[in-house]
């Protein structure tokens, strides 16, 4: 049996849970789908729709908001009560939040970040995406997967599953951290989800100094200018302009990706657009694989020509 | 405030990765290693935390004998001591392993504060952190953007998805992993790589850990999408790819 733990927000199931059932329904083995809160019977009602066998509501007023300490032992006794096989999550930043700590505290291997299930493996990427690894796991385990690895609307629909409440004791004294309510950072200047064309640099600009080509091809295409993580990190661009799982997600027309290698955590953001370049000295660059159009070489080279080529 | 900081080596950024013969790591014999990033800025936020709070900064490792580099190079940066879980199969190991090391190595310290990475840039499981919070029976907060003391304990910023943030409050001691950009990095200064030499890294062996997974094959990636590749000049290459644009993709 694999057990799917829902992840939820301001009363909506995530998208991220649809594809963690779908990855479940792969595998072929009964699933149990369990939500956590408080007062989530709709969220229940609505994971019900979905193809699998049972519904689980870890319903306690200490889960009512997430923390890493109450969601441990909620699950820690629902993994001690329904004994399933496999534990399924969605690699966000919750489960990366606690899903380590529930894996060492039922004593189980957990392999995170998972794109694809073989049998006796999965498959992860390493080293930055550059490498692809099978982790062999023996026995019961946990298993996190990657966002988008699984299609949402691959998701088998069609169940009236069973809805049951767990039966749970927390105790709320054990819960360590006190969170606040979420918020954004002042309100954003950019909405880059709303631009036609992106031009977004990555490391390879090598120094602040060199934004300026950057700029230059954007206005040549009429695009945005934008960056993965490290440029932001480095304070050489606003971090309004990052794009990627901490940033913004978009899918203009046209993504020209500079000097970006393409860690998952930048191409999570914009991988959807319609058509993808990238401009990178090193060949085996992991953007080049989601890339429509990939030119090898040093940018500040090609970027000039392209400028040229533009203003023609 | 006595912190600990985690920190692994990790193959530079810019080496040419290859596989081994048995494909079962990266063939690492003649790479070049450097501080894994996360971890860079956990050192730097647990120096600044000392410089603000008074107390000790302790570099942890839980590494081969070449992870002394970047211990150094810690404590060339400011850190006052190292412990170095010194052991081969800890380059390879995974987290639960390297989580049990580091444990062994900072049960007796009697830290409040315990920093590291949120993942390493080889393996990237992001779980050390976390698992060792579960180890030394600590609370923990994860992927930190900030980080307040306040009178009860710690007040501190976790990144959330898509521009989102949370202030969580937690007693110490506590661990927390620490995301890139919290703080802009210090480099060593020759002073400071002068006194580090100075400063005591005490080796500690590894209780041994049963490994709870293994790499049984790594490998390149197979490209899922037909990219076309633009060979040529730089030059000739960017009027294939402007004229590409235009006319295959219409996206000019």
């Amino acid at each position: 049996m694999i057990l799917v733990v829902a992840e939820h927000r301001d009363g909506k199931l995530n998208r991220a849970t649809l594809e963690t059932i779908a990855a479940a329904q792969s595998v072929g083995a009964p699933i149990k789908a369990v939500v956590l809160g408080s007062g989530v019977d709709g969220l229940a009602k609505e994971l019900a729709a979905a193809d699998v066998a049972e519904v689980i509501v870890a319903d306690d007023p200490s889960l009512k908001d997430y923390t890493a300490d109450g969601f441990v032992l909620a699950l820690e006794q629902l993994i001690g009560a329904e004994n399933p096989e496999r534990v399924f999550l969605p690699h966000t930043y919750q489960t990366r939040d606690f899903a380590p700590a529930l894996a060492a505290r039922v004593k189980r291997p957990l392999v995170t970040d998972c794109v694809a299930i073989k049998s006796g493996a999965y498959v992860r990427p390493m080293f930055q995406g550059k490498l692809q690894a099978d982790i062999a796991v023996e026995g019961p385990h946990v298993a996190t997967f990657q966002i988008g690895a699984f299609r949402a609307d691959a998701m088998k629909a069609g169940g009236s599953a069973a809805v049951k409440k767990a039966s749970l004791q927390i105790d709320a004294s054990k819960i360590r951290q006190k969170p606040e309510a979420p918020f954004k950072e002042a309100k954003q200047a950019v909405d880059l989800s709303q631009a036609e064309r992106i031009v977004s640099v990555g490391r390879g600009i090598k120094g602040q100094e060199h934004l300026q080509l950057a700029q230059q091809l954007a206005q040549a295409m009429g695009a945005e200018i934008a960056a993965s993580r490290p440029i932001c990190d480095a304070g050489w661009l606003p971090m309004d302009r990052q794009i990627g799982s901490s940033g913004q997600t978009v899918a203009p027309k046209l993504y020209v990706a500079l000097g970006i290698s393409g860690a998952i955590q930048h191409l999570v953001g914009m991988k959807g657009s319609r058509t993808i370049v990238a401009i990178n000295k090193d060949p085996e660059a992991p953007i080049f694989e989601i890339a429509d159009y990939g030119i090898v070489g040093d940018l500040f080279e090609v970027v000039p020509a392209m400028i040229a080529e533009l203003n023609k | 405030m006595k912190i600990a900081v985690c920190i692994k080596q990790v193959v530079t950024r810019e080496w040419q990765l290859r596989v081994n013969d048995q494909k079962t790591w990266i063939r690492d014999q003649d790479a070049s290693f450097e501080l894994n990033e996360p971890d860079a800025y956990a050192l730097e936020e647990a120096l600044r935390l000392k410089e603000k709070h008074g107390g000790e900064v302790i570099v942890c490792s839980a590494g081969p004998a070449r992870a002394t580099q970047v211990i150094r190079e810690a404590l060339a940066r400011g850190a006052d001591r190292a412990i170095h879980v010194e052991a081969d199969s800890l380059a390879t190991a995974d987290a639960n392993a390297i989580a049990e090391a580091l444990a062994g190595a900072i049960k007796g310290e009697q830290v409040d504060l315990v920093l590291t990475g949120l993942q390493s840039d080889d393996q990237g499981f992001g779980q050390v952190g976390v698992v060792l919070a579960e180890k030394l029976g600590m609370p923990h907060a994860t992927i930190i953007m900030e980080v307040q003391k306040s009178d009860s304990g710690l007040r501190v910023k976790r990144e959330l998805e898509g521009g989102w943030f949370q202030w969580v409050a937690l007693p110490l001691p506590a661990l927390l992993t620490i995301q890139s950009g919290i703080n802009q990095l210090r480099y060593a200064t020759l002073k400071g790589i002068m006194a580090a030499k100075k400063k005591e890294i005490r080796k500690v062996t590894p209780a041994s850990a049963a490994p709870t997974q293994r790499i049984s094959s790594i490998y390149f990636p197979e490209k899922g999408k037909k990219t076309r590749m633009l060979p040529g000049s730089p030059a000739d290459a960017a009027k294939e790819l402007v004229k590409r644009l235009r006319e295959e993709a219409r996206a000019l």
